[in-house]
């Protein structure tokens, strides 16, 4: 497979044109704003935690296929998931798409996170495939509310 | 699918013969992703000739020195060679002398030093700045700082569907208030030429100076400050074939003599003392430290190439080849241009139904082809147009008509991947 049809996998590109949870949320407890100055791609994510578990998440914004589809497949993810399990989620997913085995996250179990692994040889996508999870975190943690990927 | 066999190729250019300027830049022979590479982003930077590579290197191997310094043989040398550089740029333009000519680090440095020099002065709270809305970020963001500081307010100009300035609306924003007009010669995401000979008329009717931002004209069209009666033109070096980190501030010598100096230091003094400090005469007023001298010989190199070639020669060819490339691009299904304007210099930009620009840039370069994608540092300009971003092809006069073609076959696979 060449390194573009790694990259715009089917997977992505489905979810790139039909994201899944591409709506504004009614009640979210958190929410977040994130945005990449370098291409323009905007993300609003929408969650909503009962104690420490995400109940719903959902989100809105413009981007590329990668960003769009990496917020799709994040959304599918993450419903249901603890905070914790989000974070280690993250760790084992930057690290795929870095090109880092990291040792952060081990356990954390992708499964179709794993379809974003030719990003890897993409270096200036990483922050496309990133910037939604950047924005968890802002959402989750106490973060500024605009996360930049700058 | 799209094709351009049948779009009319001029027959015969005995002017200007590409192959043969080709050979000038050595960076066009290399492979990227092993592909030819295709070079359309002369907009963001354009490629350099041998002979200014070579005129920097020969500074560094042999004539290093510092000017306006030393009475030594290669300090002479060096002082020589830039000041030689400034005489080429008052030609280049047509300035009437060799002091309105000012070296800053580019477009972006000159007007940041009209704002806050010329614009500290003369602004005041309740003035008015007026710009246009395809304006780039460094022809906005220094006005908002000193509209910020003073009080002032900062007029926007607006553009019509095609992206040409709405010239009635233009001369509507003008009044008693308005201190100080600034606008792109050439736009750098649309390729729109504005008709700057009007815009400079009605605002020396209100006695309002005007900036010409020619960081996208200078590489296509002849510059002539003195016929253009323009206050202020800018120009980035690297945008004409000469190296980065070196530009042009041109200004009318009275208006330069009256503003005070930008930056403090070495150079820009003719005594100092802890009590009082005298400043120097323009330009050096305006040239504070050691100054990029190896830039500045390399930018006389970019101008003597550019003599040699001439825009007599070159325009006709970029002409040519913008409408063929247009033409080509407007045959694609689903690609719409953004930046119509009956006046163009060769920048096309364009957005494709249902696929974002930074994924088509991506494709793009598997084959190849270096084009800029995203929002070009006009960010309300994008607003305007209700993309959030846009493709970017912007040609100079090493480009041919067969890159072009390349440029069709390589969004042929985009929609192929993408579609």
């Amino acid at each position: 497979m060449s390194d573009l049809h790694a990259l715009y996998q089917e997977v992505i590109l489905d979810h790139s044109k039909r994201p899944h949870n591409f709506r504004v949320m009614d009640g979210a407890t958190r929410q977040a704003q994130g945005y990449n100055p370098l291409c323009g791609d905007k993300v609003r994510l929408y969650v909503k935690l009962e104690g420490d578990r995400i109940a719903d998440i959902s989100f809105q914004g413009s981007g590329c296929a990668i960003s769009t589809a990496s917020a799709s497949i994040l959304t599918e993810t993450l419903k249901g998931k603890t905070r914790a399990e989000a974070e280690a989620l993250f760790q084992r997913f930057h690290g795929l798409v870095t090109g880092k085995a990291e040792e952060a996250g081990k356990g954390a179990e992708l499964g179709k996170l794993a379809v974003f692994s030719g990003v890897s040889e993409f270096p200036v996508r990483v922050k496309c495939a990133t910037l939604v999870w950047h924005t968890l975190r802002s959402a989750l943690g106490e973060a500024k509310e605009t996360v930049s990927t700058e | 699918m799209a094709t351009t066999h049948d779009i009319a190729r001029p027959a015969t250019r005995p002017a200007f013969d590409v192959a043969r300027v080709r050979e000038d830049f050595p960076i066009l022979k290399e492979k990227v992703h092993g592909k030819p590479l295709v070079y359309f982003d002369n907009a963001a930077t354009s490629q350099k000739p041998g002979a200014v590579i070579e005129a920097e290197r020969k500074f560094y191997l042999s004539e290093c020195s510092n000017v306006h310094r030393g009475v030594h043989y290669l300090s002479e040398q060096a002082t020589r060679a830039y000041e030689e550089t400034r005489s080429k740029v008052q030609h280049f333009i047509n300035a009437a002398e060799a002091r309105e000519i000012v070296f800053v680090r580019g477009t972006t440095e000159a007007i940041n030093l009209v704002a806050s020099s010329y614009g500290r002065k003369n602004v005041a709270a309740g003035d008015e700045v007026v710009i246009t809305a395809m304006e780039h970020h460094s022809n906005i963001v220094p006005w908002q700082i000193l509209c910020e500081e003073k009080g002032a307010r900062l007029r926007v100009a607006p553009i019509n569907d095609d992206g040409e300035l709405i010239f009635e609306e233009f001369e509507k924003l003008l009044n008693q208030r308005t201190r100080f007009v600034s606008v792109a010669h050439v736009s750098n995401a649309l390729g729109t030429i504005n008709p700057v000979r009007r815009i400079i008329k009605t605002a020396h009717g209100w006695n309002v100076p005007v900036l010409l931002d020619g960081a996208q004209a200078a590489p296509h069209l002849k510059v002539d400050v003195r016929d253009l009666d323009c206050d202020f033109y800018t120009i980035s070096g690297h945008k004409i074939f000469g190296p980065t980190g070196i530009g042009v501030l041109y200004g009318k010598a009275k208006v330069l003599e009256s503003m005070p100096p930008y930056q403090g230091g070495g150079d820009m003094i003719s005594s100092v003392s802890f009590e009082k400090t005298t400043y120097n005469v323009i330009p050096a007023k305006f040239e504070a430290g050691t100054p990029n001298i190896a830039g500045t010989i390399g930018l006389g190199a970019a101008i003597d190439y550019m003599n040699t070639l001439g825009f007599e020669n070159l325009a006709p060819y970029e002409h040519e080849l913008l409408v063929y490339a247009t033409e080509a691009l407007s045959r694609i299904p689903g690609l719409r241009l953004i930046g119509t304007a009956k006046e163009k210099a060769a920048v096309i930009s364009f957005v494709m139904d249902g696929l974002h620009p930074h994924d088509v840039g991506t494709v793009l370069d598997q084959e190849g082809i270096a084009v800029r994608t995203g929002h070009h540092c006009a960010q309300p300009l994008m607003d305007r147009f209700g993309v959030p971003a846009t493709t970017r092809a912007s040609l100079a006069f090493y480009n041919t008509f067969e890159e072009v073609d390349a440029l069709v076959k390589g969004l042929e696979k985009v929609k192929e991947i993408l579609g």
